[in-house]
C-alpha cells in the first residue's frame, strides 16, 4: 500500500525518498533506568493515569490524558520541585490524528533534571490554562493560540501575541503556506488604502526571492537598461549605452604608492 | 471615530482620552530605547506606571515556519538572525540540538574552537549590552568605549570566519575551519586590553552617583517572580539564584573548565550590571584556559558520520563515494532519526532552547525556539507596574532583550 501523505499540507516535502529507507527511532529508555526519574515517575504514576513514559535524550517524557494535565502540573510544581516551566507549545497533527499534541517542558533547579509532559488535544477541544501556576505560560499560551489556533480557557488575556489581532488563520498550521495565504496578500493593502484600492495596487508579493521581469522601477537590467518606469511588457526599446572612461579613474591616480601608507592591520 | 482604512495611525481599541485620572502613553515600536520593535502601552497615574502592556511582533519573520520548510543545514544561517548580537550562541544551540538528535559528537578541537567563539561572543554581547544600557541611562561615553573593545572582538571573529555579525561559524557536526595563524596571540592581546578597559568601565560606572541612583532598587525581580516567569541567565542570577547551565547542566567541554558563576542578592538593576562585568572577566578566564587545550587537541574538525555529515573537502574532491554522498546531502538533506529533542544552552541572554521534532524526513516536523528574551519581555507586564516613567527605559535596557529572538 502506498504511504499516506496529507493532501492539504503545503509544507515542503522531500522530492525523493528511497523505497526501502526507514529512519531509525531515537533510543528510548525505561524511566526506572534513572534514579531521580524513577522516583518522580513513581510519584506521578501513583496519582495520575500515565499513558506512556520513557526517557528520551536525558528528558523524562510523560504522556497523559488531557483531563489530568492540571493536577499533574500542580504535582510537579508543589511536590516534585519542578519549579520552572521553560517552554510550552503545540505540534500540529491535524492531518494525521485530527488534533494537536501539547508539550510542557519543565526544569528543576534543585534536581538538575528536565521533564516533558505531553497530552493530546482533539481539534474542537480546548486546553486549560496553567497561567495561575506558572506565569511564563501567559505569553507562551498566547503564542500557541496565535500560531496554531489552540483554544485555551481560563487564560487572563487570550489575544494574538505576534500576528495582528484581525489576522486570518494561524500561520504555523501545516495547511498554511510559507508565503502567506490569500488573505495575507491583501491584508496591508486593505488596511492602509482600503478594499477599493485592490485593483490599483495588486496583491502583496511576500516571496522575498520573487523577481518581476517587466518591473523597471525596482530591478536593474544590466546590459539592457531602459529609462526608469518604462513599460516593457510589449515592446523593449533598445538603449545605446556608452561609458566615459577619461574622467573616471582620476581619484586613484592621485594616490602614489610611495607617498601613501598601507596599514597591515587595524590599530 | 477612527477610520482604519485611511493612511492614519490606527490604535487598536485604546482609549487615549479617559474619564479617570490616568493617562495612556504609547511607547514604541520605533523608540530608540525600545531595543528593537517593542511597543508598550503604559497607563500612568502621574509619573507612576499603573499598568503596562508590552506588544511584540513587529520583527516577526516566522522562523519556526521557515524551519519546517528548510533542510537542517539550510536553516543554520537563519538562526544567526535570532539573537544577532551573539550569533554563535544561536548557531551552537542549534548545532548541538541536531547533533544530539543524530547521535553525533563534534571532535574535540571543533568543540574547543566553538567554545572560544561562544565566549568571545558572550564578551561581545555583554559589551554591547553595557554600551546601549549606559547610553539609555545617559552615559554617552560608555557607549563609545564599549564599542571600541567590541570592535576588537569582532575583528577576531572576522579573522576566523570572515563575518562580523551573522557568522555561521558553527556547523552541524563541528566547525568548518581551523583557527588562522596568529589568532591565539591576537586573542591574548585582546584579553589584555579588555582587562585594562574593564577597570576603566568600572571606574566610570560602579561608584558613579548618577549610575547608582538610576539603577539601585530599580526593576526589582524577586526570586519567586523570576522562577514563575521563566527567567534565565543574568536576570535569574541577579535574583540570587545560582543557575548557569554551563555549570549546572554542562554541555560541550564546559565541565572541564574552571570558572565562577557570579550572582547578586540585591535583585535590582545594579546587581545585574555587576554580574555582567564579572561575567566578562569569567569569559576571559575561560578563553585563557582554552588555549593550552587547543594546542594539545587532535586536528579533526568535523565529526565522521557519513550518513548525515559531508566528508572533509579534500576527501570530497578525491574520492568518488564521498562526492556522491556530499551531493545527496546537499540536494536532499540529511534524514535524522525519528524523535524529539530539547537542548538548552546558556546564551549570553539566558537559556536558549531548541525543541526539534523530527519525523525522519529532511525537514523538521516542528521546531520550537525557546528564547530567553521572550520570557523577559513577558515579565515587563508585571515588572513595570509601580515604577516611575523615567525608570521604564532603564528596566527595558537592563533586561537585555533583543528583538530578533523575541519575535523570531
Amino acid at each position: 500500500m502506498r504511504k499516506y501523505t496529507p493532501k492539504d499540507s503545503v509544507q515542503k516535502q522531500a522530492y525523493f525518498t528511497d523505497r526501502f529507507f526507514v529512519s531509525p527511532p531515537v533510543p528510548r529508555f525505561n524511566p526506572n533506568s534513572d534514579e531521580i526519574f524513577a522516583k518522580d515517575f513513581e510519584e506521578i504514576n501513583y496519582s495520575i493515569n500515565v499513558q506512556e513514559a520513557f526517557i528520551e535524550h536525558t528528558h523524562l517524557v510523560i504522556i497523559i490524558d488531557k483531563s489530568f494535565l492540571i493536577s499533574c502540573i500542580k504535582l510537579l510544581k508543589e511536590k516534585l520541585e519542578y519549579d520552572m516551566l521553560m517552554e510550552l507549545s503545540a505540534i500540529d497533527y491535524l492531518a494525521t490524528r485530527d488534533g494537536y499534541e501539547i508539550f510542557y517542558e519543565f526544569l528543576s533547579l534543585s534536581k538538575h533534571k528536565r521533564i516533558r509532559i505531553k497530552c493530546f488535544l482533539q481539534k474542537d477541544e480546548s486546553l486549560e490554562s496553567v497561567t495561575s501556576l506558572f506565569k511564563s505560560a501567559n505569553w507562551s499560551e498566547r503564542e500557541m493560540y496565535d500560531m496554531l489556533g489552540v483554544k485555551v480557557v481560563n487564560h487572563p488575556n487570550l489575544k494574538r501575541l505576534i500576528m495582528p489581532d484581525d489576522w486570518y488563520d494561524h500561520p504555523l498550521k501545516k495547511t498554511y503556506p510559507l508565503q502567506g495565504d490569500e488573505a495575507a496578500s491583501w491584508y496591508e493593502v486593505d488596511k492602509i488604502f482600503g478594499k477599493e484600492a485592490r485593483s490599483i495596487i495588486g496583491p502583496e508579493q511576500r516571496d522575498p526571492a520573487a523577481i518581476d521581469r517587466y518591473d523597471t522601477t525596482r530591478f536593474a537590467r544590466l546590459g539592457h537598461e531602459v529609462p526608469f518606469d518604462t513599460d516593457i511588457s510589449e515592446f523593449e526599446p533598445e538603449t545605446n549605452i556608452s561609458y566615459q572612461e577619461e574622467n573616471t579613474s582620476k581619484i586613484m591616480k592621485k594616490l602614489k604608492p610611495e607617498e601613501s601608507v598601507v596599514l597591515k592591520r587595524r590599530r | 471615530m477612527q477610520q482604519p482604512n485611511r493612511l492614519k495611525p490606527f490604535f487598536e481599541n485604546i482609549h487615549f482620552e479617559r474619564e479617570d485620572n490616568t493617562m495612556m502613553v504609547n511607547f514604541g515600536p520605533q523608540h530608540p530605547s525600545a531595543h528593537g520593535q517593542l511597543r508598550l502601552i503604559l497607563e500612568l497615574q502621574g509619573e507612576e506606571v499603573v499598568k503596562s502592556r508590552p506588544m511584540i511582533g513587529y520583527l516577526h519573520r516566522g522562523m519556526e515556519k521557515m524551519a519546517e520548510n528548510m533542510m537542517y543545514n539550510e536553516f543554520l544561517p537563519t538562526t544567526d538572525r535570532m539573537d544577532y548580537i551573539a550569533a554563535t550562541s544561536n548557531n551552537y544551540g542549534y548545532a548541538l540540538a541536531i547533533e544530539k538528535l543524530l547521535g553525533v559528537e563534534a571532535p574535540r578541537r571543533a568543540e574547543i574552537i566553538r567554545t572560544m567563539l561562544l565566549e568571545l561572543n558572550r564578551i561581545v554581547s555583554h559589551l554591547f549590552w553595557l554600551a546601549t544600557h549606559a547610553l539609555d541611562v545617559g552615559a554617552m561615553s560608555m557607549f563609545l568605549y564599549c564599542f571600541r573593545e567590541r570592535e576588537y572582538a569582532m575583528d577576531l571573529i572576522e579573522d576566523y570566519c570572515g563575518a562580523r555579525l551573522t557568522h555561521s561559524a558553527v556547523r552541524i557536526g563541528g566547525v568548518p575551519l581551523d583557527l588562522p595563524s596568529n589568532w591565539i596571540e591576537d586573542c591574548a592581546s585582546f584579553l589584555e586590553i579588555l582587562e585594562k578597559e574593564l577597570h576603566t568601565y568600572e571606574g566610570l560606572l560602579t561608584e558613579n552617583r548618577i549610575w547608582k541612583m538610576r539603577l539601585e532598587n530599580v526593576g526589582v525581580i524577586t526570586p519567586s517572580m523570576a522562577k514563575s516567569w521563566g527567567c534565565s541567565g543574568i536576570v535569574l542570577r541577579g535574583s540570587g539564584i545560582k543557575w548557569d547551565l554551563r555549570k549546572e547542566m554542562p554541555y560541550g567541554i564546559y565541565s572541564e573548565l574552571d570558572f565562577d558563576v557570579p550572582i547578586s542578592d540585591t535583585c535590582d538593576s545594579y546587581g545585574r550590571y555587576k554580574i555582567c562585568i564579572a561575567e566578562i572577566r569569567e569569559s576571559g578566564k575561560i578563553l585563557k584556559q582554552l588555549v593550552p587545550m587547543y594546542e594539545e587537541s587532535d586536528t579533526q574538525l568535523m565529526a565522521h558520520a557519513p550518513n548525515y555529515i559531508s566528508a572533509p573537502k579534500e576527501q570530497i574532491m578525491t574520492q568518488n563515494y564521498s562526492l556522491m554522498q556530499h551531493f545527496v546531502l546537499v540536494t536532499q538533506g540529511m534524514r535524522p532519526p525519528v524523535g524529539e529533542v530539547y537542548v538548552a544552552t546558556e546564551s549570553p541572554k539566558g537559556e536558549l532552547g531548541y525543541f526539534v521534532v523530527s519525523d525522519g524526513s529532511p525537514y523538521t516536523y516542528r521546531m520550537k525556539l525557546r528564547t530567553p528574551s521572550f520570557q523577559h519581555t513577558a515579565l515587563l507586564e508585571e515588572l513595570l507596574v509601580g515604577c516611575q516613567l523615567a525608570d521604564v527605559v532603564t528596566i527595558i535596557g537592563n533586561l537585555n532583550i533583543v528583538f530578533g529572538e523575541i519575535d523570531r
